[in-house]
């Protein structure tokens, strides 16, 4: 028979040992780890402006692409900071006011690209993604979205490229300059509507949250636009 | 002492042999033992993924079974349980940490699946049935082969579901442009998580029509 005494001692030294383990090669590998976590947002970021990368010429082709990027606070003045290093996930907890916005600006052929990261929820968890928008500020470029815990099937169709696509060419703004955004409408789109796309099927819930995402998103950089347009 | 054993009986004696290769065949955890679907349905839509997953199980099931032997005179019996499930998931954990780092897409792609190795009954079942009572190397062995059983089946219908789902293997065409001309369609079906349970029947029931042993008369 084995003591208390004995049995306590084997479990804290069992205890002690594992996290020592487990910690140094939590240590170990951490640069390894966020270094892929780096090249994938790279990747989205490239993936929004219609630009297939992999993962050895991402980071080439995202110093030759991307120019220059900024973090806006909510009356669109530019404020210091590094925007890739923003974690979105934190400043969505923030009210609208306190947020720091980041954009990304790209020159693709000489023209002028912005791409905006949006952040939002969808069914089984956060969802996020990337807007490019063209030098109108109205019309879309290109979009890349992604999900933690989306369904595979249903909700998780956002992340592809079939749905993704649709977004090329939509407009953010009505004729009349009024903010419309750009929404995945249940049952489909009418071909000639500038601001819908497909809505998933089956992916409902997700699909609205994603439409959440992009105009709550897009409406905080209403102020930038506006200036921006100004000049 | 264990010295003088292995010199008595050979490294791959046809007793240890069987350990590895009863698994496989005839004692296979998931056709037999019908133990670890659950993994199966979510993770055997490619092959790239069934085969990190099955690789994985490999890792951590051999090791784990080499641990609790080298410890299995040392445990108390009272918290064994205990200190299965925290050689488990220390192992999962460090699998975890290094297909983040080093294979990120598909780690992404396995998802929570990953950490569910802790609950893979398969794994506590052979700590428990095996590595306490035996040896290290049989114990190897015996996990070895365990996981092994696991991983073909987990292969096997990554395969099917992979070239019936999406026409590719490893993310490669092998269904050529020429069938699709002909009309024929990737059936969506595969993809969905039923569809691996079919593929389990149906191995089940070639398995036993090829073993009689097997068959349950009752």
């Amino acid at each position: 028979m084995y003591s208390n005494r004995y049995i306590f001692l084997y479990a804290s030294a069992m205890v002690i040992i594992v996290a020592i383990v487990l910690s140094t090669a939590a240590t170990l590998l951490s640069p390894f780890q966020e270094r892929n976590i780096r090249i994938e947002k790279i990747q989205n970021i490239l993936a929004s402006i219609n630009i297939e990368s992999t993962k050895s010429n991402a980071e080439e082709l995202f110093g030759e692409y991307i120019i220059d990027a900024k973090i806006l606070d909510y009356q669109g003045v530019e404020i210091e900071g590094d925007a890739f290093e923003i974690d979105m996930a934190e400043e969505n907890r923030k009210k609208p006011e306190d947020r720091n916005l980041p954009l990304y600006i790209a020159k693709i052929e000489n023209d002028t690209i912005y791409i905006i990261p949006l952040y939002g929820s969808g069914l089984w968890g956060p969802i996020w993604g990337y807007i490019s928008l063209e030098a109108d500020l109205t019309t879309i470029l290109g979009a890349n979205f992604d999900h933690s815990a989306e369904t595979p099937g249903l909700g998780a169709e956002i992340s592809e490229s079939q749905f993704e696509s649709q977004f090329k060419g939509k407009k953010i703004y009505d004729d009349a300059g009024a903010f419309r955004s750009v929404s995945a409408i249940r049952g489909g789109a009418r071909d000639d509507d500038p601001h819908g796309v497909d809505a998933i099927t089956g992916g409902t819930i997700t699909s609205n949250g994603l439409n959440d995402m992009i105009s709550n998103g897009l409406k905080l950089y209403e102020p930038f636009f506006k200036k921006l347009k100004a000049i | 002492m264990s010295n003088n054993n292995s010199q008595q009986e050979p490294l791959f004696s046809l007793k240890n042999k069987r350990l590895l290769s009863n698994p496989i065949g005839k004692d296979n955890p998931i056709t037999v033992q019908v133990l670890g679907i659950c993994s199966i349905l979510a993770i055997t839509v490619q092959v790239k993924a069934s085969l990190v997953m099955a690789v994985s199980v490999v890792a951590v099931m051999g090791l784990a079974n080499v641990i609790i032997s080298i410890l299995r005179k040392t445990i108390p019996p009272r918290i064994r349980i205990i200190v299965q499930l925290v050689v488990i998931s220390s192992l999962v954990i460090l699998v975890d940490q290094i297909l983040k780092a080093f294979v990120y897409d598909v780690s992404r792609q396995l998802s929570v699946f990953v950490g569910l190795i802790i609950t893979n009954c398969i794994i506590m079942g052979r700590l428990e049935a095996f590595a306490l009572n035996n040896k290290v190397w049989p114990s190897f062995l015996d996990g070895v082969g365990n996981a092994a059983g696991y991983g073909a089946i987990l292969l096997v219908v990554g395969i099917v579901r992979e070239l019936f789902g999406a026409g590719t293997l490893m993310g490669h065409q092998v269904i050529p442009q020429a069938f699709y001309d002909l009309g024929y369609e990737n059936n969506g079906l595969m993809i969905l998580p039923p569809m691996a349970l079919i593929t389990v029947g149906i191995i089940i029931w070639i398995h036993r029509a090829r073993d009689r042993e097997l068959i349950d008369v009752s």
